[in-house]
């Protein structure tokens, strides 16, 4: 592959090309393509169906794309070579649309396997894994505040504080991009704000991806907008821009 | 201090079940040697190689717990690292017969010269030496974990498939060591052991070491196992078994880790059979029928899964059911009664013996315990 070398590419921390995937002949990615700078927040929009988690897989090894360029870090890693561990191992971390933690083991014990740090088997059986200060999950903890809540088993929080520890996690794991899928779905409207405020707050200092309906809590993140429809963009730009373009109220009200 | 630390180690249940195994070690060579055959305290010899199957079962059951209770892969061909551990030990101990046998050649074993071989094949070298028979007891079964786990983790097979190809891995060694060519002793196995570095097998007080030895073994790899559960490689062991991906996507190689338990585990089990054959005086291919692998995951799951001692007490109850099952009227019905009993485990004691007794402690004794995080889980 010869990854090209315009400023589209060399400039982003995030560059997809020409990115297609077909299912069984239905083409739930249709030539996509778009850039992410770094440090930038993105929030993307789209009905369902329109290809949002498909392409979260696509960038983290999950699924391979039968055609395009995926490439990360100024266009000097091509991701499509990698697979899902590697991919985390590089920087970029996941928050799935339905929140998986490990719900048997505890609150801190899930910050603690997300941490950021080496993750080969010796390493957990006797290395610095082992040793990690408390306080170090704490800190993680205290800030989605569920530092109270660090013993209980993941499994008996409820669906908005597991969205919280999968954030959580994101930020223990400390990659370059965070791709954030549907985190509000499930939670109230205070902690919807607090999940912005927490979101633009983590932006500081990451470049994040967020895909979310709720056009409220997009509206809180204050970025740049792009709208997904049929596995391609259908608009992208200020969030009054996309939510005023007529063919994003067709494919919206089109459902 | 490190009294304390090493209690908090074990766990309650951990150190009720290294004090037991501890009497036992103490207490049968005593009431064997010791106490006069007359007395009620007596434990007789045949009694002391039964104990000594059963610890060898809990060795088996541990190493497996490891694979499917933390880790969440069923295998299904456990028995089959057990059966090629106690190969390696009748390699050894067929060796040690020298000229004693019926042919009397200071060589060859028996099955040899029956079938007119002249000389002894090449993997049967060095068997006569001690050392690098329990090397290979450890070796065999790891390298063959090790190969099969490259083959099937790297391509992530999983779940049900991988179960069955484990079956299959564990019936095809079945099939290869009931062929006399093979070199193995055929359908016969290996059996007429006489010494065991230089003490006759049969006597007492051989039988009475042998188990002592099995003990300590026991003991040994609970706490290797226990060591592993509760660092964070057992805590990885048991996110893949929750949420394999998700394990993956925080950067994890997935893989590896089951690769490492899995040949682990697989050394434990291959120990565990190179204990039991001097015990039990034979071993032939039917150690290697997919049954045997089988009722091991009903021993484990009787037990409880994902508690180390729950799945060496589930190994020792259901033998000792096995054991009075099958010494009477009722042998016919042996299999019926194990399908019977895992059904049962499985429909109303899903955390095994372990866990009702940790439901009774809890009602009873007060002091309420939540579940331990590995067994919280009980994703099948
Ligand atoms: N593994 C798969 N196999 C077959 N079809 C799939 C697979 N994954 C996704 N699809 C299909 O691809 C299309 C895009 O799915 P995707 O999950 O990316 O949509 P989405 O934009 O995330 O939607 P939602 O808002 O509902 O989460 C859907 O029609 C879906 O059914
Ligand atoms: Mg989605």
């Amino acid at each position: 592959m010869n990854p090209p070398s315009s400023h589209a590419v060399t400039g982003a921390i995030l560059y997809l090309d020409g990115v297609s995937v077909s299912f069984d002949g239905f083409r739930a990615l249709n030539s996509l393509s778009f850039t992410l700078e770094p440090g930038e927040m993105r929030a993307v929009i789209g009905p369902n169906g329109a290809g949002k988690t498909t392409m979260m897989d696509v960038i983290t090894g999950k699924t391979r794309p039968d055609d395009g360029d995926v490439l990360f870090r100024q266009g000097t890693i091509d991701l499509t070579r990698h697979d899902e561990a590697a991919i985390a191992e590089l920087g970029i971390g996941r928050k799935f649309q339905k929140p998986t933690v490990f719900e048997s083991h505890s609150v801190a014990d899930n910050v603690l396997l997300a941490l950021k740090g080496p993750r080969d088997p010796l390493s957990a059986l006797f290395g610095a894994r082992n040793r990690i200060p408390a306080a170090r999950i704490d800190a993680v903890l205290e800030r989605v505040r569920l530092q109270e809540h660090r013993r209980r088993l993941a499994g008996e929080l409820s669906h908005g504080q597991k969205q919280w520890l999968e954030i959580a996690m994101l930020l223990a794991q400390d990659p370059s991009l965070l791709l954030v899928d549907e985190p509000v779905a499930g939670m109230t409207d205070a902690e919807t704000e607090a999940t912005a405020e927490l979101l633009k707050d983590i932006n500081r200092d990451h470049s994040v991806i967020v895909v979310e309906h709720d056009m409220g809590f997009v509206r809180a993140l204050g970025c740049r907008v792009m709208c997904l429809h049929e596995g391609a963009v259908l608009a992208e730009g200020s969030i009054d821009a996309v939510a005023s373009n007529p063919r994003v109220i067709e494919v919206y009200l089109g459902r | 201090m490190i009294t304390l630390r090493f209690v908090r180690f074990l766990e309650g249940r951990g150190l009720v079940f290294l004090a037991l195994v501890a009497a036992l070690v103490l207490l049968v060579p005593v009431c064997n040697l010791l106490v006069p055959p007359g007395s009620p305290f007596h434990v007789p010899t045949g009694m002391v190689v039964l104990l000594g199957k059963y610890l060898c079962y809990a060795m088996l059951a541990i190493g497996l717990d490891l694979v499917w209770g933390y880790c969440g892969i069923l295998s299904l061909g456990h028995g089959a690292f057990f059966a090629l551990g106690g190969y390696a030990m009748g390699m050894y101990l067929m060796r040690q017969i020298g000229t004693r046998g019926v042919y009397g050649h200071p060589v060859l074993p028996d099955f040899m010269v029956f079938l007119n071989w002249k000389e002894l094949p090449w993997f049967w070298h060095g068997f006569d030496m001690f050392p690098y028979a329990l090397l290979m007891v450890l070796l065999v079964p790891g390298l063959l974990a090790f190969v099969f786990g490259w083959l099937a983790f790297r391509s992530r097979v999983t779940g049900v498939y991988l179960s069955i190809i484990s079956q299959a891995l564990t019936y095809a060694l079945l099939l290869a060591f009931f062929r006399n060519d093979m070199g193995f002793g055929g359908n016969n196995g290996l059996t007429d052991f006489k010494d065991i570095l230089g003490f006759p097998v049969q006597a007492q007080g051989t039988r009475v070491a042998l188990f002592v030895i099995t003990g300590l073994a026991l003991i040994g790899t609970f706490l290797l196992a226990r060591m592993i559960v509760t660092s964070t490689y057992g805590k990885v062991l048991v996110a893949i078994r929750d949420a394999e991906s998700r394990t993956r996507f925080i950067g994890y190689r997935v893989e590896y880790f089951k690769l490492v338990v899995f040949t682990l585990s697989a050394m434990i089990a291959g120990l565990a059979g190179a204990l039991y054959v001097p015990q039990i005086g034979i071993i032939n291919p039917s150690e290697f029928q997919p049954t045997n692998s089988i009722e091991a995951i009903v021993w484990v799951a009787v037990g409880g899964r994902g508690t180390l001692v729950g799945a060496a007490l589930g190994a020792v109850v259901v033998n000792a059911l096995k054991t009075v099952f099958t010494t009477g009227f009722l042998a016919p019905y042996w299999l019926f009664a194990l399908g019977g009993l895992f059904i049962l485990v499985t429909i109303a004691l899903p955390r095994g013996l372990v866990g009702l007794a940790g439901d009774i402690f809890a009602r009873f004794g007060g002091a309420g315990r939540g579940p331990t995080r590995a067994e919280a889980g009980q994703t099948p």
